[in-house]
C-alpha cells in the first residue's frame, strides 16, 4: 500500500502537433514510506508530475499508478497539499477537515475522534472552530496538512506547499513536516524548488530537466542522513551546517546549474 | 470626481440636500402655477393623500392594505425566482451538458420582457395572486439563473480540486462547494432580482390584478386622481428602496463573515 509508480508518462499540453511537451517518458518507482522530493527548473513539469498522480491530469501516454492501481481521477487516498493551501473559506477549521471524512461516510463520533488526532498532531487544538481568514499563512498550511492527514491517504503529494510562507514559518514547516514523517510514516511526493528544502526532507531528490521535462538524476539522501547522524540534529540550521549537507546540496545545485536559462520563455 | 473620500456623515447630509433641492424644483413648479395641480400635484397634497390612504380606503382597501397585497405577490413570485432560477444556475455551472442544453433556451427567454407574458399569464393564472406573480418570476428569473450560473462558473478552480480530491460527491460539491462560493454572486444578481421583481409587479398590476398598489393606482387614473397615482409611486420607490438596503445589509453581513467585507 502506497507505492507510486511512473512507467513511461509523458505528457502534452495542447494539440498534439502544435502542444506543448510538458514531461518526456517518466520512469519513477516510490516505495511505500518513501519520501521523494522532485526539483528542477520552473516549468520543467515538476507540478505536472504531482497533478498527474492527483488525478488532475491525465498522461498523454504511459500510466501512473498508486499501490497497484492506474489512476484516472482524483481521491482521498491521494491526499493533495496546495501550495495555497486550498481551504474553504466558508467551512471552520473543524468542518474543513470533516468534509473528507463525511464523504467516508464515518460516524459522528468516529469523526469527531479523527479530527481531535488531526488538530493535535498539527497543533491545531485552540484554532478548531476559526475560519481560514483569521489564521496565518503557516497556521492555513497546518490546517491543509492536516486535512490531507486526516484521510489516513497511501500517499501524500505536496506541491510546493510552503512556497507562499516567509522564511521564518517555512523553516518552522520544514521541521514540522520532518517530526510529522516520523511520528506518522506516508508515501509523500514532494515538489519544491528549493535545493534545501529537497535535500532537507527527502528520503531521495529527483532533478528535472528543463522543458520538456525528463528525469536527469535520482539521488539519495536517506542514506547519507542515516550515515552521518542527521536525526541527532533538532534544527535544520544544524543539519544544514554539515559537510554532508553541504556537499549533496552543491551536488543538487551544479546538477540544475547544467540546465541553461530558458530564454524562449 | 473622486478625488477624496467623503464621510459617511457628509455622504448622508449631501443626499438630504438633493431630496430638498428636487423637493423645492417641485414644490416651485406646482405652487407658482407653471404646472396645472391637475396634472403635477404639489408635494404637500401628496403628503395628504398618503396620510388619508393610510386609513381611507380607496379601490377597496387602504394605502397598507394594497401594499401588503402587493407584497405577498412579490414574495412569492421572488422566492420561486430565487428557488428555481439559483439551483438551475448552478446546475447548469457544473454540468456541461446541462448547460449546452439549457442555455439556447434561456438566452432566447430572457430577453421577453416580463410585462409581454400579460396576455399568458391573465389566462393561465387569472388575476389573483398566480398571474401577477407569473409576471413577477418572469422578471426575477433571469439574474438568479444568470448570476448563480456565472458563480459557480468562477469559482476558485482549486477549492473545487480540492474537493474532488476529498472525494466529494457531485450534489455535495454543489451545494458545499458552488453555492458558498457563488453566494456573493447570488446576492447580488437577488438585488437585481429584487429590483426587477417590484417593477414587474407593479407593471403586472396595472394590467392583471383586483388589488395592490399597481391596481390602486390604475383606478386613481381613471378617477384623474393624481396625488392617489403618486402616492402609490412613492409607496413603491419606498418599499423597493428599504428591499434594497435590506438585501445590502444581508451582502455585507456575509462579506464580513468571510473576511472580506470591512
Amino acid at each position: 500500500m502506497g507505492s507510486i509508480r511512473f512507467d513511461n508518462v509523458s505528457k502534452v499540453f495542447g494539440r498534439n502537433s502544435a502542444g506543448i511537451k510538458a514531461l518526456d517518458d517518466i520512469n519513477l518507482e516510490i516505495a511505500e514510506k518513501e519520501f521523494v522530493a522532485i526539483v528542477g527548473p520552473s516549468g520543467c513539469g515538476k507540478t505536472t508530475c504531482l497533478r498527474i498522480v492527483a488525478g488532475f491530469e491525465q498522461p498523454t501516454s504511459g500510466t501512473v499508478s498508486v499501490s497497484g492501481k492506474v489512476v484516472t481521477e482524483p481521491g482521498p487516498e491521494r491526499a493533495v497539499v496546495f501550495q495555497h493551501f486550498a481551504l474553504f473559506p466558508w467551512k471552520t477549521v473543524r468542518q474543513n477537515l470533516d468534509l473528507g471524512l463525511r464523504n467516508k461516510k464515518l460516524a459522528k463520533p468516529q469523526r469527531d475522534d479523527l479530527i481531535a488526532g488531526a488538530l493535535r498532531l498539527m497543533n491545531l487544538e485552540s484554532h478548531a472552530d476559526a475560519f481560514p481568514h483569521q489564521l496565518s499563512g503557516g497556521m492555513q498550511q497546518r490546517v491543509a496538512i492536516a486535512r490531507a492527514y486526516v484521510l489516513d491517504p497511501e500517499v501524500l503529494l505536496m506541491d510546493e506547499p510552503f512556497g507562499a510562507l516567509d522564511a521564518q514559518t517555512r523553516v518552522a514547516m520544514q521541521e514540522e513536516l520532518v517530526r510529522l514523517t516520523r511520528v506518522n510514516p506516508r508515501t509523500v511526493l514532494f515538489i519544491t524548488h528549493s535545493v534545501e528544502e529537497a535535500v532537507y526532507l527527502a528520503d531521495r531528490v529527483v532533478i528535472m530537466t528543463r522543458r520538456p521535462g525528463r528525469i536527469k538524476e535520482v539521488l539519495d539522501i536517506k542514506s547519507k542522513r542515516n550515515a552521518e547522524n542527521w536525526n541527532l540534529f533538532q534544527k535544520i540550521e544544524d543539519v544544514m551546517d554539515q559537510e554532508s549537507f553541504i556537499h549533496l546540496r552543491t551536488h543538487v545545485w551544479r546538477s540544475l546549474r547544467e540546465e541553461k536559462p530558458d530564454t524562449t520563455t | 470626481m473622486m478625488d477624496r473620500p467623503l464621510k459617511s456623515r457628509e455622504t448622508i447630509a449631501w443626499g438630504f440636500a438633493g431630496l430638498g433641492c428636487f423637493l423645492g424644483v417641485w414644490t416651485l413648479l406646482t405652487v407658482s402655477g407653471l404646472v396645472p395641480r391637475q396634472f403635477l400635484p404639489t408635494p404637500l397634497d401628496v403628503v395628504a393623500r398618503i396620510i388619508e390612504l393610510l386609513t381611507t380606503p380607496f379601490a377597496g382597501a387602504t394605502l397598507p392594505q394594497h401594499l401588503a397585497s402587493s407584497f405577498g405577490r412579490y414574495i412569492v413570485g421572488v422566492s420561486l425566482a430565487a428557488l428555481v432560477g439559483i439551483p438551475t444556475g448552478l446546475l447548469m455551472g457544473w454540468f456541461r451538458l446541462l448547460d449546452d442544453i439549457l442555455a439556447p433556451i434561456f438566452e432566447a427567454l430572457r430577453f421577453i420582457a416580463p410585462i409581454a407574458w400579460v396576455p399568458f399569464a391573465a389566462l393561465w393564472f387569472g388575476t389573483g395572486i398566480g398571474g401577477p406573480v407569473m409576471i413577477i418570476f418572469a422578471g426575477a428569473f433571469p439574474p438568479c439563473l444568470i448570476n448563480a450560473y456565472r458563480g459557480a462558473r468562477f469559482v476558485d478552480p482549486r477549492l473545487i480540486e480540492a474537493s474532488r480530491m476529498l472525494g466529494t460527491s457531485h450534489l455535495r460539491t454543489i451545494v458545499e462547494i458552488l453555492l458558498p462560493a457563488s453566494v456573493p454572486s447570488i446576492v447580488a444578481g437577488l438585488r437585481v432580482a429584487a429590483g426587477l421583481g417590484w417593477q414587474s409587479l407593479v407593471g403586472a398590476e396595472l394590467i392583471v390584478a383586483a388589488t395592490g398598489v399597481g391596481f390602486m393606482m390604475v383606478q386613481a387614473q381613471a378617477n384623474v386622481s393624481t396625488p392617489t397615482v403618486m402616492a402609490g409611486m412613492i409607496a413603491i420607490g419606498a418599499a423597493g428602496m428599504l428591499i434594497d438596503v435590506l438585501l445590502r445589509q444581508g451582502e455585507a453581513l456575509i462579506l464580513r463573515r468571510r473576511g472580506l467585507g470591512p
